[in-house]
């Protein structure tokens, strides 16, 4: 009974209930949405997303408007700047992604640190899920629901578009679109995630999740919802240990996603599967057709 | 009617001209070799017939939407699909991408399987196929995509006999069943027994029935420096990919 307390303890608390049931829906998405952006690769695209709507952050804290208004447009304006930056051939993509990332970070924190700004850099930074509001709650509701169906609804096409990009726009996919809809479902999901997690945090809960089980996954469906299921469980490891070793609950739920993250990448695959990957090409030659 | 019509086809990247003066017309139920070296253009014709690369010039015209079977590694073999999930990926072709696939579509995609001799390894993980069996995936799900064209990028690179007997014996029934099949290959020898051979290197060197077109100058001007003609007429092309290889051409 007494270690069944020790892990009620923290729902007794409604903020703390608020706090996981934010981090349960945030976290379910992003976990099984995670998968994807580390298939695509945009893990560095996702960081220098959610770094980069810095600005728009304290500019809505300033002006009290909505956070998520803030990050939304925030996550837009980041997203125009990195493109752009990083099409100068002269410096390269990833240099200019860096500098206009780092840009942005600088400009938030110029504005955070004005005399007259509201002590909130801190929260922007680093994520408050205690500080969860109605609207917060209303917010990762909407993300949970539309965002699952789109990533129901884009199921197929983004296995394809992921497994062979060629062969899936010869059987019709569009691999730019579909793209395109996934970097919006990233976009929508940082700009929701960042309330709980702040902005340097909230990568974590998109990356955490998919690498602690795309190695051992059989398929894609089954990846995300292990994704998910890890998001949510670290969540509430997070949560029992903020609550008792009296941490941030934002950095405690992001390094349970790491120590997930970490111990997933620890586990090893089978080695037949390993053989399957390292297996060279052996040799190159065309067809001989029976003639006809 | 013409399966595929290339008239004065020019493509290029960024501007930079990769294919110039292509025209070829293509009947139904043909086979193609597409012959040339690394970076003669193969690709860049495939991506142009797929609608991937739109030309810069000329006219091109595609019986329906053409199936691709890429070379195996530009697949994702780390990626968790089974042979059965490779094989459904073709049915993408029919729409309603946005619903589970139907039973219908199960069927199609193991009747694929099965004809490729790959109904054994159907739930088998796409990374622990061997190279022929990938290979065999990839013609299942163009399969079932059940196009009129069929562009294949050398689809007998890294393929085991038994694997190329099956692929041969599936390139017959389709020629039979009147679709038409592009294939890109390095190999000049097994041209020859291709209905027609095209043959590229950035701009259309030759093009015809192979007995008339794989002579000497045709191949010197396609490979360059890559044909070394050997004593007794003989040639050998060597091409400078990943592992170095050669193939001997009867001259």
């Amino acid at each position: 009974m007494e270690v069944i307390d020790f892990l009620v303890d923290p729902l007794r608390s409604g903020i703390d209930r608020r706090a996981l049931l934010e981090l349960a829906m945030v976290g379910s998405l992003c976990g099984a949405l995670g998968f994807w952006i580390v298939t695509e690769r945009l893990a560095y695209g996702a960081e220098s997303l959610s770094h980069g709507l810095l600005p728009g952050l304290v500019l809505a804290a300033l002006a009290g408007a909505p956070l998520l208004l803030g990050a939304a447009g925030g996550a837009l304006v980041a997203a125009a700047l990195i493109a752009f930056a990083s099409r100068d051939p002269r410096v390269g993509a990833d240099t200019g992604t860096a500098i206009a990332v780092t840009g942005l970070v600088g400009l938030g924190a110029l504005l955070a640190l004005a005399p007259d700004a509201p002590q909130r850099l801190e929260e922007l930074l680093f994520g408050d899920p205690l500080g969860v509001t109605d609207g917060d709650l209303v917010a990762a509701a909407l993300l949970l629901v539309l965002g699952g169906t789109a990533l129901a609804a884009l199921h197929r096409p983004l296995t394809a578009v992921a497994f062979d990009p060629a062969g899936a726009a010869a059987a019709g996919t569009r691999p730019g679109l579909t793209r395109l809809v996934l970097l919006i479902l990233l976009a929508a999901a940082v700009a929701v995630a960042v309330q709980g997690l702040g902005a340097l945090l909230v990568l974590a809960v998109l990356i955490g999740p998919p690498v602690a089980v795309r190695s051992r996954a059989a398929s894609p469906a089954r990846a995300m919802v292990a994704g998910a299921a890890v998001a949510v469980v670290a969540s509430v490891v997070g949560m029992e240990v903020s609550f008792h070793a009296h941490t941030a609950a934002g950095a405690s739920v992001a390094l349970a996603l790491c120590a997930a993250a970490a111990l997933g990448g620890a586990l090893r695959q089978s080695p037949r599967a390993a053989r399957g990957r390292a297996r060279p090409r052996s040799r190159r030659r065309g067809p001989s057709l029976p003639a006809r | 009617m013409s399966a595929i019509a290339v008239e004065k086809m020019a493509a290029a990247y960024d501007g930079a001209p990769v294919l110039d003066g292509i025209s070829f017309e293509v009947p139904p139920g043909t086979s193609v070799c597409v012959l040339g070296p690394n970076g003669g253009g193969k690709t860049t014709l495939f991506r142009v017939l797929l609608g991937e690369l739109e030309p810069v010039a000329g006219r091109v015209e595609v019986s329906g939407r053409p199936a691709y079977v890429a070379q195996t590694d530009r697949t994702r073999l780390d990626f968790p699909v089974t042979a059965l999930d490779v094989a459904l990926m073709g049915t993408l072709a029919g729409g309603r991408w946005w619903l589970p696939p139907r039973r219908a579509d199960r069927e199609a995609a193991r009747a694929a399987l099965e004809r490729v001799g790959l109904a054994g390894e159907a739930d088998v993980r796409f990374g622990e196929l061997s190279g022929g069996q990938r290979q065999r995936a990839l013609l299942a799900r163009a399969l079932v995509q059940d196009a009129a064209v069929l562009l294949l990028d050398e689809p007998l690179s890294g393929v085991d006999p038994a694997s190329e007997t099956q692929i041969e014996r599936v390139f017959a029934e389709l020629r039979e069943s009147g679709r038409t099949l592009l294939v890109a290959s390095h190999d000049v020898e097994s041209a020859r027994s291709y209905d027609l051979v095209l043959c590229l290197n950035r701009r259309q060197v030759g093009f015809g029935h192979p007995a008339a077109t794989l002579d000497r100058e045709t191949l010197q001007a396609t490979y360059g420096h890559e044909l070394i003609v050997l004593e007794g007429g003989r040639a050998v092309t060597v091409q400078h990919h990943e592992h170095g290889h050669s193939h001997e051409v009867g001259d």
